[in-house]
């Protein structure tokens, strides 16, 4: 423990908080929303009227295989805080016929953001300043407005996500339910949640300044939500309602829904949030470790067990690097020699004499002339020949045709 | 050189070990829209006031080290900074003691608090530095406890089960006293910052700027800039770590014009002109400290604590740090581990 001093005048640091502030201005801030629901729910209204903006979304089949998850980011500016958000909706989620693995997209995408972290925690030189954290810092689970009870998929995939990320259920559509049985709706659905163990989001009730606002917001999940992309003119107003027959639904009115609370709750807890995703994010970064084999066994051990780690894989990438290496020097060197080969051959071939068309039509004249000359002996000594054997036969058959006396 | 093989070789083993999850979407890092103003008030702005509120709750730690020959008035110095005796002056050798073979490191903390706002301040001497005959490496011991700093910090880091808020003692800032002989810089001076401005932020100051006129000060401020620069010494703010036009153009001028900031440090107070001022008394006048017409220690004060205090902890911790622990990761077989001297260096001011 240090003792503390007291300061016989001003210093001045007091301002620290203004310079991290300013800091983080100039940085930027990022937050990543999750939304999980089923097609045609409301997620994309909902988030369009949370951050009453038209966030452009195609609406889904419902005829996919299996769930996906579709993440946009946008820019938002307000005053001075410019905020990265993201946001990351299920597709298909709760269409197949067979749900039983639904969550699991949904899991492995929340555990590939924490891994993609880990990775840039652990390079060796790493830029964790300036990376874009995709970690999702809230997840928003739409239960379905049947007035009934959660469903089994409700249960299942909340339980599955309950340990990496912060959840908070919403009722979606929520003007389809009446006043009254909303109320019954709301108390069923949280005790099936005690009694099935499902850890959702509290919001902080430690801070006096927001105990007594959180506490009373805590009383009000789920928040029974609507949301609209559409615009009402009321009075002399635009605002987003929802216009039936009978009436119009107002999403920013509280009386008619919780999605101002939503909205309200969710920005001024943001840093919680975040702050709860980074411990979300140690457990996983706990276990991901373990599982590689490091130990935190005793004081001594604990930098050279990861770095044991790190210096065995890196021994033997060097030993692949080295193999790589030889094999393309091996493959060089053979390159080489053909090469030098056909170099070789191409040398030889040029060191004859180079013969020049005209010279090439010579030699070939002189061989045709001689080839002919031959024929022409021989045609010839075939007419010699001919006139030879045509002398004879004249010889005989003048012998035959006069016959010669002999005396 | 061996940071990008290394970088993907980890992955690929560790997609080895655990199967690849089944899918991986992408989250596009691009914004798909940009919407530069909301349609009516939502409240993100909000955001200002929990940071706020929760930079207060956890309080910030503050390192700062001072260097520089005995008699430079560094103690005193420190203590004008914080308006409090968050430093022991040292009284000198006295003919029992014997001057210490090495340097030694001495850091003590303290808890003070202004505007809500709670700091631990620690305050890292260095007594022996440069008062040796032969002070060669005298920069050693000073260099290897902020090396161990950032080890100890690692360490924590790496653990597998980690504490939310990782204690910081690494240093965030050195204080160098030069002597003001008028002349130009010695060469322990350069040597000390040749080697320490690589691993520590180094914030260069005149001391006992009180004998020198403003002429001499001036030219000597233009030679000591001068010969940093030629010697390639990098003092805070540095040039490379400049963010962005606002941070350059505002450093720039600290770098080119104001620093090294020529300082006169005391604790004592006199009255002038009917007001209560810390100053130095002397035959021929009152030096006011905090009176920019007679020293610069106002702007050295706002820099330092003012202005840039976040900024010492950011550089420290993203680049001094990085540095040595890519370093550390990096070097074959690693350093050894250090020995991290903890408990017996830092005196609690009893």
């Amino acid at each position: 423990g240090c003792r503390t001093l007291s300061l016989s005048a001003h210093v001045g640091f007091d301002s620290l908080p203004d310079q991290l502030i300013k800091k983080s201005i100039k940085h930027g801030f990022c937050f990543n929303i999750l939304c999980i629901g089923e097609t045609g729910i409301g997620k994309s209204a909902l988030v369009s009227s949370l951050f009453n903006t038209d966030f452009e979304d195609s609406p889904s089949t419902h005829f996919l295989s299996s769930v996906r998850l579709r993440a946009q980011t946008f820019e938002l500016q307000e005053s001075n805080v410019l905020l990265k958000l993201t946001v990351v909706k299920t597709v298909g989620f709760g269409d197949q016929v067979n749900k039983a693995d639904s969550y699991q997209p949904i899991v492995d995408y929340i555990d590939a953001q924490f891994e993609a972290y880990l990775e840039e925690e652990l390079k060796v030189i790493r830029s964790l300043f300036s990376y874009h954290d995709t970690r999702i810092h809230v997840c928003l689970y739409f239960i379905s407005p049947t007035g009934r009870s959660l469903k089994t998929i409700d249960l299942l995939t909340m339980r599955s996500l309950d340990s990496k990320v912060n959840i908070i259920p919403v009722i979606g559509k929520a003007d389809s339910i009446s006043k009254t049985e909303l109320q019954e709706f709301k108390k069923k659905i949280m005790s099936e949640l005690v009694s099935n163990g499902i850890q959702i989001y509290q919001f902080p009730t430690d801070d006096e300044t927001v105990s007594e606002i959180n506490t009373i917001t805590n009383g009000y999940l789920p928040f029974a939500v609507v949301g609209s992309m559409e615009k009402v003119k009321i009075g002399n107003k635009m605002v987003r309602a929802r216009q039936y027959p009978w009436g119009v639904v107002k999403v920013e009115n509280e009386n008619h829904c919780d999605t101002i609370k939503l909205r309200r709750m969710l920005c001024t807890n943001m840093e919680d949030l975040k702050e709860k995703t980074r411990a979300y994010y140690e457990s996983y970064r706990r276990c991901r470790l373990e599982k590689l084999g490091c130990r935190d066994t005793g004081p001594e051990n604990k930098p050279v067990s990861l770095q044991e780690v790190i210096e065995a894989k890196r021994l033997e990438f060097c030993l692949e690097m080295e193999r790589k290496e030889e094999e393309i020097k091996q493959r060089f060197v053979q390159k080489v020699k053909e090469k030098a080969a056909m170099l070789e051959e191409a040398e030889q071939q040029a060191s004859m004499p180079v013969l020049t068309k005209f010279e090439r039509l010579m030699l070939m004249h002189q061989e045709e002339e001689l080839k002919l000359g031959e024929k022409k002996k021989l045609l010839e000594a075939e007419i010699a020949q001919f006139i030879e054997k045509k002398a004879i036969a004249e010889s005989i058959q003048s012998q035959v045709s006069n016959p010669v006396s002999l005396k | 050189p061996h940071a990008g093989p290394v970088e993907s070789k980890n992955e690929a083993a560790m997609s080895e070990l655990v199967p690849e999850p089944r899918q991986k979407p992408v989250v596009p890092m691009k914004p798909m829209g940009i919407n530069t103003s909301l349609l009516g008030y939502i409240g993100i702005d909000t955001i200002i006031e929990q940071m706020r509120k929760k930079t207060m709750k956890t309080g910030f730690d503050f390192n700062i080290m001072v260097v520089g020959q005995s008699g430079l008035g560094k103690s005193t110095l420190v203590n004008t900074l914080f308006k409090s005796q968050v430093s022991r002056k040292s009284s000198g050798w006295n003919r029992e003691e014997k001057i210490p073979k090495t340097v030694e490191i001495k850091a003590i903390g303290h808890v003070i608090e202004e505007g809500g706002v709670k700091m631990k301040l620690t305050v890292i001497d260095t007594p022996g530095f440069g008062d040796q005959i032969n002070n060669e490496n005298c920069w050693e011991p000073i260099e290897k406890y902020i090396n161990e700093q950032y080890e100890k910090f690692l360490k924590e880091e790496v653990n597998i089960a980690r504490k939310k808020r990782i204690p910081d003692t690494r240093v965030h800032c050195c204080l160098y006293f030069i002597s003001p002989t008028g002349h130009s810089l010695r060469p322990l001076d350069l040597e000390f910052m040749k080697h320490l401005s690589k691993v520590v932020n180094i914030i260069p100051v005149i001391a006992k700027a009180d004998t020198m006129t403003l002429e001499e000060k001036t030219e000597f401020k233009q030679r000591v800039r001068k010969e940093l620069e030629v010697n390639g010494i990098e003092f805070y703010p540095q040039k490379e770590f400049d963010e962005d036009l606002e941070d350059k153009t505002e450093n720039d001028k600290i770098r080119q014009e104001s620093m090294p900031f020529a300082v006169v440090g005391s604790d004592k107070e006199y009255q002038v002109n009917g007001k209560r001022v810390l100053g130095r008394k002397t035959p021929w006048g009152i030096i006011e400290v905090e009176n920019l017409n007679h020293c610069e220690f106002a702007l050295l004060r706002d820099f330092v604590i003012r202005t840039h205090l976040q900024d010492l902890k950011e550089v420290t911790h993203n680049i001094h740090y990085e540095t040595y622990r890519a370093k550390r990761l990096n070097d074959n077989g690693g350093l050894p581990p250090m020995t991290v001297e903890t408990e017996e260096n830092h005196e609690s001011n009893l």
